[in-house]
């Protein structure tokens, strides 16, 4: 296999709320022999928010973003389900509308840049199924996780609007029973819980004007996944990670549950670095508000 | 192909709790799941309740949920549920709490809030007009397909917030909104939009899961219209100085200054002095290096093109 190489668009919160991602992350791809190059120029992709005020000017941003990773010959991916979402969804209305782009282009132009639509973005998720292959995973791992119950938490933007994701993650993912998670920790010969909360919604976007509902569906999920005798989870996604993690506490007030102890939760690429023999350190554990134990 | 149906019964009427009746049965892959609605009644149990009317995909009485995805029954193809979910369906109301009979439910609460939107056209219209009153095709195309809209509820009762907030109008009320604000004849769009605008009832209140485009049977996409709304509260003036529409409008600000997001200082600007309340959390982020202090905030290379490209592509002001 030639080595793989792809334009890492890391997103916002891997560089500020989440560093263990960013961490987490790189550690992998280096025992992987994967090639994951910075696109330090791009900028936030305005996390659906920016879209609901200014939907131009996130399309202008987005493509600038894109335009990087064309300008570097590398496919694009992302470590957070939003990013994911926001950018593949802005490559969608390019790829589809010739006059929108047009409109996008002459803006770029002022700043010397041209949206061309040549680089694919996905999420790293499914790169590392499709490109790398859960069979040559299998073969790198050193600590199996066969004494972990792990619950896999999808989160929205890798799996709805399911014909957008299926056209740019490469992948048939159903969004009533999503199973790369799944497999994925197979692979790590972890075992995968089932659970009804795996495709839920985390409530993260509306955790500053509706703080009860957002910690009403985070503490769902973490219950349920408790009660499915999970001793982890696990999420693809930053923001759910910031839920899950961070406000565990208020979430399972709101629903009325006492933890008899904290659930850890993962990000994707630290359960991968876990079960490739990557220390707790270079997996950034440390950062957790929610204590991982050794 | 044999298929294991497990079928919701429940009688408000006489039953406590509900429970499910395994039914074995033998199905042709060309029937739809409304097929089998009719076969359990007829072969099994006379007893059990369902909707139905078109059978066409219009009337939008037979919504249910097959293994917890909302579909209208006379559209949905076994065999498509069977490629998604295996051999054993689960047959359930689309909203269990709301259970009346079997697969009836009580949809008072989705009427209601569809309602507080005014779903109907508001105009001085002519009562003996010479000519029909209508819109030019380039004005209709901003309808998009919200006038598709059969009410059928799979998109309410899939929604995640309406399980949560009682007060939340969902994304069928919303749709009906956007059916109206997008048309050119109407006189109630800055009515509409301040019902839309509301905090706990109206759009912000949106978790953005994409729930209502998955299940909507139509194909409308609620939040492509959810969003439009968000845009024209901005566009027509209507968005007032709260913590949702700072959040929306922190994110260009930061953006202008950073490239990528500042996310403590979103906070800050969104909260005004609100933020007193975070500093808990806040302290505890810290603590495991969570926080990236103002003086440390990182930049995105060749910010002054973002700089730029936010002055000349901007549309909306605030």
């Amino acid at each position: 296999m030639s080595k793989l190489r792809y334009a890492l668009y890391t997103g916002c919160t891997a560089r500020e709320s989440t560093p263990e991602l960013l961490k987490s992350t790189l550690a992998i791809a280096k025992k992987l022999d994967i090639e994951l190059v910075l696109l330090d120029e791009a900028s936030c992709c305005g996390a659906s928010h920016l879209q609901d005020f200014d939907p131009f000017l996130s399309l202008v941003l987005n493509a600038r973003n894109i335009c990087y990773a064309e300008k570097k010959d590398l496919d694009m991916v992302t470590i957070c389900n939003t990013c994911q979402l926001n950018t593949a969804m802005t490559k969608h209305k390019l790829d589809s509308d010739p006059e929108l782009k047009a409109k996008v282009n002459e803006k770029l132009e002022e700043v010397g840049l041209v949206y061309l639509g040549t680089s694919s973005v996905r999420h790293f998720l499914y790169a590392l199924i499709e490109d790398y292959g859960l069979e040559n995973l299998r073969d790198r791992v050193v600590k199996p996780l066969s004494h972990l119950n792990i619950a896999p938490f999808y989160g929205c933007h890798n799996i709805r609007p399911s014909e957008l994701h299926h056209h740019f993650n490469r992948t048939k993912e159903n969004p009533y029973n999503p199973t790369s998670l799944d497999e994925l920790i197979k692979a790590l010969e972890g075992n995968s819980v089932e659970y009804e909360h795996k495709n839920k919604c985390c409530g993260f976007h509306v955790d500053l004007q509706a703080p009860k509902t957002s910690n009403i569906l985070t503490g769902n999920a973490i219950v349920d996944a408790l009660d499915n005798n999970a001793d982890v989870m696990v999420t693809p996604c930053p923001l759910c990670h910031l839920n899950l993690d961070v406000k565990q506490k208020a979430a399972t007030k709101a629903v009325n549950r006492d933890l008899p102890n904290p659930m850890p939760i993962l990000h994707l690429p630290q359960l991968i670095g876990l079960a490739l023999g990557c220390t707790p350190q270079e997996l950034g554990l440390q950062h957790h508000v929610t204590e991982v134990p050794a | 192909m044999k298929l294991t149906l497990k079928v919701f019964r429940f009688n408000a009427e006489t039953d406590y709790l509900p429970h499910y009746d395994t039914i074995e049965m033998e199905v042709d892959p060309k029937e739809v799941v409304l097929d089998l609605l009719n076969r359990i009644k007829w072969e099994h149990d006379g007893s059990f309740t369902y909707r139905r009317s078109c059978r066409h995909g219009i009337c939008g009485s037979c919504a249910i949920k097959v293994n917890g995805r909302s579909t209208l029954a006379c559209k949905e193809r076994v065999v498509d549920m069977v490629d998604t979910f295996g051999t054993e369906l689960i047959l359930e109301p689309v909203s269990k709490k709301r259970a009346v009979k079997d697969m009836v439910v009580d949809k008072a609460d989705f009427w209601q809030k569809y309602d507080k939107v005014i779903p109907w056209l508001v105009a001085e219209i002519d009562e003996h007009p010479k000519m029909e009153n209508i819109i030019p095709p380039r004005e209709a195309e901003k309808l998009e397909d919200a006038d598709y809209c059969i009410q059928c509820g799979c998109c309410y009762y899939a929604c995640p917030v309406v399980e949560v907030n009682e007060e939340y109008l969902g994304p069928a009320a919303f749709e009906k909104a956007y059916r109206f604000t997008a048309d050119v004849r109407d006189h109630a769009k800055k009515d509409r939009l301040e019902i839309v605008d509301q905090l706990g009832q109206g759009v912000w209140d949106c978790v953005k899961c994409f729930e209502c485009a998955e299940a909507c049977p139509k194909h409308i996409d609620p939040i492509g219209k959810i969003t439009k709304l968000h845009n024209q509260i901005f566009e027509e003036g209507v968005a007032k100085s709260n913590v949702a529409t700072r959040h929306a409008v922190g994110f260009k600000r930061s953006i202008k200054k950073h490239g990528i997001l500042d996310e403590g200082n979103l906070v800050l600007y969104s909260e005004g002095f609100g933020v007193f309340k975070h500093i808990p959390e806040a302290l505890e982020m810290f603590k495991k290096g969570k926080i990236v202090l103002p003086w440390n905030m990182p930049k995105s290379k060749n910010l002054d093109e973002i700089k730029k490209l936010v002055d000349i592509a901007s549309t909306v002001k605030f």
